[in-house]
């Protein structure tokens, strides 16, 4: 028996492997999708960019790469503004639908100490899931009507989703099947390609000129760069989750933006967590 | 030259192109009927854009302004927007078309 599912495991992978060629581009040497050595690549460059800078400390964007602000950070630290938040998000994730249920419900582990696991490839839709996303589905099942994605409730959910969560490594999954890979992709090129007026990438910012000013503020390094989402900015004056954050950076390089939990979007976010396996979630967070 | 920078080259002489003509067409007060042809050049050109989910706000801003002035009647200054938000959305399509390959440059290896 254990012959038999052995041999149908290794037919398996065979036929996926032939899948994989079927349906990915003709691989020239620079084409093939190695999301691994990807990641090992990304990590290894934003380890010699910084060298005296720990992995889980990326998690801290501006404040890991900058000794003055890092400063003021751990001094507004003694009060987090985004107590608040986290206090209303513990009520809101335990408080019951009409319907009785709760977000328990809907979660592995009922939620508690997950969110390093977001976002995954759901291969039974075929996407990207994203924990914003997963939420709202969450709540449509139980008859109740979702939440707006960049502010409020959802960035309070997510604040304690992820505080229970924290020191727990992003361990992002791709499973083998092509249409995460794919998804990865189209997440990778959203990463590097040059969008809007001002013909910035994401990598412009966050990768070439990540820990330099851009006028008031340090660019954050793409590495670790979700992993304290959501984040209180005192430039916005309130809580915001992933997707108010890439709205605002496409905004900036005068770039139409997507709508929240655009599949463009999830991709990105996936590609970028993938990117980040290993910094610990230190969400929520708190920033100039 | 490579064939990107031969099109980086001909967006730029489109656009340049594109401006001179805006600017000698509002010299004579354009009609009615040829901002309307302007405009929906522009609109078609940004829906490529779109398509591409490439748009550019400049490009928005401008095709938004434009119908404001036809609004108002004022058809030159709605001809000279229309003119300059089409060549803004043929230069976002050229920015997709060409970051398509580009970007794989960008990536950390
Ligand atoms: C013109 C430069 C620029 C570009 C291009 C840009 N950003 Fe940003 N980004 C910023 C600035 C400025 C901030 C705020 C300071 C900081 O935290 O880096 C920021 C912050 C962020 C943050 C939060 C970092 C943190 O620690 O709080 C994320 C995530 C982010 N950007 C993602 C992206 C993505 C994804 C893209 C591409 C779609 C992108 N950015 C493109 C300038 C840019």
């Amino acid at each position: 028996m254990k012959v038999a599912i052995a041999t149908i495991g290794r037919r398996a992978a065979a036929c996926l492997v032939l899948l994989l060629a079927l349906v990915l581009p003709p691989a020239s040497a620079e084409q093939r999708i190695d999301p691994a050595a990807d990641q090992r690549a990304f990590q290894a460059y934003f380890r010699q960019a910084f060298p005296s800078v720990a992995l889980n400390d990326f998690a801290n964007g501006p404040y890991a790469v900058d000794k003055d602000m890092r400063k003021q950070w751990e001094e507004i630290m003694q009060f987090p503004p985004y107590d608040f938040a986290l206090e209303d998000g513990k009520k809101l994730f335990e408080t019951p639908f009409k319907n009785g249920k709760t977000y328990a419900d809907c979660f592995p582990q009922k939620g508690i100490g997950i969110r390093q696991n977001y976002p995954y490839f759901d291969r039974q839709t075929g996407e990207v899931v994203t924990l914003d996303l997963a939420i709202n589905r969450c709540r449509e099942q139980n008859g109740e009507t979702p939440l707006p994605y960049q502010v409020g409730d959802m960035a309070a959910i997510d604040a304690y989703m992820a505080s229970t969560s924290r020191g727990k490594p992003f361990a992002i999954a791709l499973p083998a099947d092509p249409r995460a890979f794919a998804a990865y992709e189209k997440g990778k090129k959203f990463f590097y390609e040059r969008r809007g007026q001002l013909n910035f990438s994401c990598a412009s910012c966050h990768v070439q000129a990540a820990g330099k000013r851009l006028r008031g503020d340090i660019l954050a390094p793409a590495l670790g760069i979700l992993a304290s989402f959501p984040i209180y900015r005192s430039d916005w004056g309130s809580m915001g989750t992933v997707d108010r954050r890439f709205i605002s950076c496409n905004d900036q390089v005068r770039s139409v933006a997507f709508k929240p939990e655009d599949e463009l979007y999830r991709d990105l976010e996936y590609f970028l967590s993938y990117m980040s396996n290993g910094v610990a979630i230190a969400g929520p967070g708190t920033r100039p | 030259m490579k064939p990107e920078k031969i099109m980086v080259r001909l967006a730029l002489v489109l656009l340049v192109g594109a401006t001179a003509l805006a600017g000698a067409a509002s010299a004579q007060a354009a009609t009615q009927s040829e901002f309307e042809a302007a405009y929906r050049a522009a609109t078609e050109a940004e829906q490529k854009a779109s398509a591409l989910r490439n748009q550019w706000t400049p490009t928005e801003a401008a095709l938004e302004a434009a119908a404001k002035a036809a609004a108002a009647k004022d058809y030159g200054t709605a001809m000279d927007l229309a003119r300059r938000a089409e060549a803004l959305a043929e230069a976002s399509v050229e920015q997709a078309k060409e970051q398509d390959k580009l970007w794989q440059n960008a990536v950390l290896k």
